[in-house]
């Protein structure tokens, strides 16, 4: 099996994928990146935290107009993660169209090859599937 | 009336097109010279200037318009804030006559973006020697849009959209559209936008998908543009020929904010809550309602966002955006029109002019002067911007007692 990486720090692979946040000590708050300090309460100190993989589609577009060299159509949602917080990601799995996805509709994270590099290492990126 | 207030007494905005003769500071240069014209004051009664422009904002652009229009050694400064860069060298002007540091000057906004895309859409080169390294804030290995999500702007203001109608009922695909129906249809009235068609909901339903629910004719254009702006002290102003005292616009609030920290808006840039605030901090300061509004221009950079601002300058009832588009309340003839000038969907975005052109807009109406789209007996007006990442500007103007 080909190494792999994750597309993206706050992604750990493994066994049970799952999104990492810098949580602040003192409100609560989740970071996916670095805060010198917490944008909500200004606190100082934070903790790595495991981020359970479902969530509710809270909003979704579906981009036809892509970047150059973006496959499209895709679906892009911001998803309610269960036990708080939000993330943005593609939903995967689904017809890109509309009537297949659903405000509210429960989704749990998955993983796929977003790239090959000249190396042959892979990079896994993440998305959100119907739970 | 109070005796601090700050008044507008000139205003202009160049046809908002794509301009293959003139350049940025030609653009500029012109919306200058026709509001200082319509102010009937001269470059030498200016005591600063405050020039916004995105494209350009490391190139001294307002140093460069003295250049065309006359270098009088006055302060010049450079702003830059997004979309909301144009009203933010208005404020600029706005907060040094307040301060007392000058009592008239000049405020420019101007962009020249000929036909670019999608912003930001362009300038992913892909390397021939591919070697995943983590970098940036996130690790990322490899470029992320429409990867993880889109964030380029058609599909961040479909998300933004999109929550609104998870959030509240009645909003879907049709509503969205019938915003752009509207702005189209005002369009055609005015001779300074770029594009002046009128598109049946269906067309405009039925055409090209850009980032759903937001088809081809629910994007704004770029292109070309600027305006601009003379304010004047009260003080100052009471010096003025009585004709300048009578077409003189009053600027009854002007508020900016930024986006507060709210769950959600690391990922999905929030637009609402520092609209809202703004709007509450303007109202208040105006001692105006939002019932007391004779027309509005608010940031439709995409039919999804105008929806939202309905809501969040309190237009509509809460969370009635869906149902106050349906009942036509942002028409010409409806309850509070909102875009007569045909919005950024038809009039244009250039970004920097765009701050100060709404502004015109409104003063134009308030002067009883905007031709077939003035909306009869104007007094009060709205204007509103967004500037992702994120700023808002809010002003209230007010037309002079007669």
């Amino acid at each position: 099996m080909a190494q792999q990486i994750p597309m993206v720090d706050y992604l750990v692979l493994g066994d049970e994928p799952h999104l990492v946040a810098n949580k602040c000590e003192s409100c609560g708050s989740l970071f996916f990146d670095r805060r010198n300090a917490c944008a909500s309460c200004g606190g100082r100190s934070f903790a790595r935290v495991d981020i359970p993989p479902t969530g509710k589609v809270r909003s979704f577009t579906i981009v036809h107009r892509a970047a150059p060299g973006v496959p499209a159509p895709f679906v892009s949602a911001v998803i309610d993660l269960d036990g708080g917080g939000k993330v943005k990601a593609n939903i995967v799995g689904v017809e890109p169209v509309p009537e297949k996805i659903t405000l509210g509709m429960p989704v749990k994270l998955a993983t796929f090859v977003a790239g090959t590099d000249s190396k042959g290492i892979e990079a896994v990126a993440f998305g959100f599937a119907p739970a | 009336m109070s005796g601090d207030n700050v008044w507008i007494i000139g205003v202009s905005m160049t046809p908002f097109k794509r301009y293959k003769d003139k350049d940025l500071i030609d653009l500029a240069s012109e919306a200058c010279i026709a509001a200082l014209d319509d102010a009937g004051a001269t470059v030498k009664d200016m005591d600063i200037l405050a020039s916004g422009n995105l494209y350009e904002a490391n190139a001294g652009v307002g140093q460069r318009i003295q250049k065309q229009i006359g270098q009088t050694g006055i302060p010049v400064y450079n702003v830059s804030n997004a979309c909301a860069t144009g009203a933010t060298a208005f404020r600029t002007v706005y907060m040094a006559i307040k301060a007392g540091e000058a009592e008239m000057g000049l405020a420019v906004g101007s962009e020249q973006m000929g036909k670019m895309g999608m912003l930001g859409a362009g300038r992913q080169a892909r390397k021939e020697e591919l070697v995943y390294e983590p970098s940036g804030r996130y690790g990322a290995v490899m470029g992320t849009e429409g990867i993880l999500g889109t964030n380029l702007m058609p599909g961040t203001f479909a998300q933004a959209g999109m929550e609104y109608a998870y959030e509240h009922g009645g909003v879907g695909f049709e509503q969205f559209a019938k915003v752009a129906e509207k702005n189209h249809a005002h369009s055609v009235l005015n001779p300074l936008a770029q594009y002046r068609k009128q598109f049946s909901l269906d067309e405009i339903m039925g055409g090209e998908v850009i980032a759903y629910p937001n088809t081809l004719l629910m994007c704004c254009p770029t292109g070309d543009g600027a305006a601009a702006a003379v304010l004047v002290s009260e003080e100052k102003l009471r010096s003025l020929p009585a004709e300048v005292q009578r077409r003189a616009v009053k600027v009854s609030a002007s508020v900016m904010t930024s986006d507060p920290y709210v769950d959600g808006g690391q990922v999905n840039f929030d637009v609402n809550t520092l609209t809202r605030r703004a709007a509450d901090k303007a109202y208040a300061i105006a001692g105006v309602d939002p019932k007391d509004l004779d027309l509005v221009e608010l940031h439709d950079c995409f039919a999804t966002a105008e929806l939202l601002h309905y809501d969040n300058l309190r237009l509509c009832e809460p969370g009635a955006a869906g149902e106050w588009i349906d009942k036509r309340g942002p028409w010409r003839d409806g309850e509070i029109p909102v875009n007569v000038s045909g919005g950024l969907l038809s009039k244009g975005h250039p970004l920097g002019a765009t701050g100060i052109a709404n502004i015109f807009e409104v003063s134009t109406h308030l002067r009883g002067e905007a031709g077939d789209r003035q909306i009869d007996g104007a007094k009060v007006g709205l204007t509103h911007v967004i500037g992702l990442g994120s700023a808002c500007a809010i002003h209230i103007l007010e037309r002079a007692a007669s």
